[in-house]
Formats: C-alpha cells, structure tokens, sequence
C-alpha cells in the first residue's frame, strides 16, 4: 500500500469519525426537547405520547389509549417529593368531584420504588389509577421538567392545559379539566 | 514458588469476590448502583429517591439478598440505567467494546505513522553514511564558488 493511499484511508476514516459525532449530536440535541414541550410552547394542542404501564394495585396495565373519549388528568409524581404530598389530597378530592363526569385521573409515579409508591397511595388513600414507571420511559417524551406536573388532555387524547409543580388549588384543577372539556367539544 | 504465589492471589480474589456476592456490604452496593435522578452514584447522592434507595438496599442485606438479587431488583425498577457500570450483554455491550475498539484503532493508527515516518526517514539517509551525491552542476557550480573564495 503506498504512502498515500495510506493517508487517503486515514483522511476517509477520519471525516467519517467526525460525521458520525456530528450526527450524534444532532440526533442528541433533537431528542433534547419533547415535541410535547415545543407544541405547548407554541400554543399547540400536542397528542399525548401513548403508554402502557403496570398498575400500582396490581390490575395488570393500563394503557392511556383505552381512556380515549373521556377528559384524563395525567398527574406526575414521586412518593419521594414533597410538593407531591401536598397536592395528593386535592387530586384525590378532585377525582370524586369529578366522578360521573366523563373524567378520569391517572397517576404515573416516576424515579420511585414500587413499594414507596404503593405505601404513598394508601397513606393518602389514593383511589384514583396510578401506574409505575420507574425507568422513567414517560418523562422525556412528554418533556416533564419535574415532579409534580399535571397534563390536561381532551377526549382526543390532545394535551389542552399543563400545570408545572404542584396543583395548589381545586380552582386551578377545575380550570384545567374544563379547558381539556371545552376542547373535546 | 511464583506459580504457588499466583494461584492463592487468584483463590483470594475468587474468595473475596464470593463472599462480597453472598454478603454485600451496603458501602459497596452504593458505590456501583447510580441515583436515576442526580446520576451519580448512590454514595455520592443525597437527594431524596437516593436516600430510599440506600434505605432499601439496608432493607435487603438485612433480608439476606445476595448482592446479584439486590441489583436485580433494582434493575428491575429502574432500568440497567442504575448500575454503574453498564453489563456486558445486549446494547450495553457497546460502552465496553466501543472505547477498546477506539483504543485499538489508535494503537493501529499510530503504529502505521511511526512506520511510515521510520521508511520515510531511512529514504532520506544517505546511503554508506557518506555525503549525500550532489547534482554534477551543482557541484561544478560550488567548485568555482569555493575557488573564487579561495582567491
């Protein structure tokens, strides 16, 4: 081999070294931020990310797409987080209000081990669904930022409202769940 | 008498390495097990998931879990994103095959410049350890220089 096709082959295997990172990067900065995230931001009405997670009452899983039709309030949370504790009592109270109605809460428990949780759920008496996703395989695909955060979504199965941090008021959860109602109309 | 020597480091270690399997010390569990939310490792951590975590492994010693089960658990609710250091199976394999594959071209890539450099570098040597033979004209041409400076 001679002394330049040598170099030739380096010079190739070297740009194509530095194009595979560039795509790397690329693809990095892409999955960066959610299309959830950016729809929002936009004032969009992105379609919630699709799910099927393990119940924490042992029911077998639940899968979000089951609930089209209805308004669902998609409650973030970790039994480890205090803002979480504070607001459980309002989405529980918030799940009977609203009981009949056409709405439905889901809890999705993330970064948390499965026994937290469940004890969580039965200190507050939490009946409403909740599902495990401890590998957190939800959070970056609905670009949550952190716990707790509470996604409004329409009968389409469209996030219409989003509260980041805790739902401090019954009045702030009735406004979200009649913006995702106004929007299914 | 080396071989001997060899052979009770390497039963040590087998021995070591299997009393830390059936006994895990939680110290040691904390250090190769990572915290999903801060991302560094449990020893490292104090936020809250961290510290469950750390109470939970206590939990599972106690319970007489081999340090396999304990980590199994844990993978099995957190993903293999929690053990330090990736396994080696599956897509995993990459982090341990990626950086040797990286090493190995560097090695390769080095080796070939250092031999290209040593050939280009004897080419240019003159041969017999004498002068290098300079074009005639050349040669001429300094003649008469030296000659003139001579004068």
């Amino acid at each position: 081999m001679t002394v330049a096709r040598l170099r030739l082959g380096a010079q190739a295997v070297a740009v194509t070294i530095v194009a595979a990172l560039l795509g790397l990067l690329i693809w990095k900065v892409a999955q960066g931020e959610s299309e959830v995230t950016t729809e929002l931001a936009r004032g969009g009405t992105p379609a919630a990310p699709l799910f099927t997670l393990e119940r924490l009452d042992g029911k077998g899983d639940l899968a979000l797409e089951s609930l089209r039709g209805k308004t669902v309030v998609l409650n973030f949370w970790a039994s480890w987080c205090g803002p979480c504790r504070d607001e459980m009592p309002l989405l529980q109270q918030g799940s009977e209000r609203w009981a009949g109605r056409n709405v439905v809460f889901v809890g999705i428990d993330i970064d948390d081990l499965r026994s937290d949780a469940r004890s969580f759920l039965e200190r507050y008496g939490v009946t409403y669904a909740n599902v495990y996703d401890g590998k957190s395989s939800t959070v970056g695909r609905y670009g949550v930022t952190g716990v707790p955060e509470t996604y409004f979504l329409d009968a389409a199965g469209k996030i219409r409202y989003r509260i980041a941090g805790p739902v401090e008021e019954a009045a702030d959860l009735d406004q979200g769940i009649e913006r995702a109602r106004r929007g299914s109309r | 008498m080396k071989l001997l020597a060899l052979s009770l480091l390497a039963l040590a270690f087998v021995g070591t390495a299997a009393a830390s399997e059936a006994s895990p010390t939680a110290a040691e569990l904390e250090s190769e097990l990572v915290c999903p939310v801060c991302e560094t490792t449990l020893d490292t951590s104090d936020a809250p998931v961290a510290r469950r975590m750390k109470a939970y492994i206590r939990a599972r010693i106690a319970a007489g879990d081999t340090k396999s089960e304990i980590k199994g658990k844990l993978v099995d609710q957190f993903g293999s994103t929690v053990l330090a250091v990736p396994p080696r199976k599956g897509f995993d394999l990459v982090a341990w095959v990626l950086p040797l594959a990286g090493l190995g071209i560097g090695v390769v890539a080095v080796g070939a410049l250092a031999w290209r450099w040593s050939r280009v570098r004897g080419d240019a040597l003159p041969a017999g350890g004498e002068g290098e033979r300079l074009d005639p004209k050349l040669e001429r041409r300094l003649d008469d220089e030296l000659d003139r400076f001579d004068e």
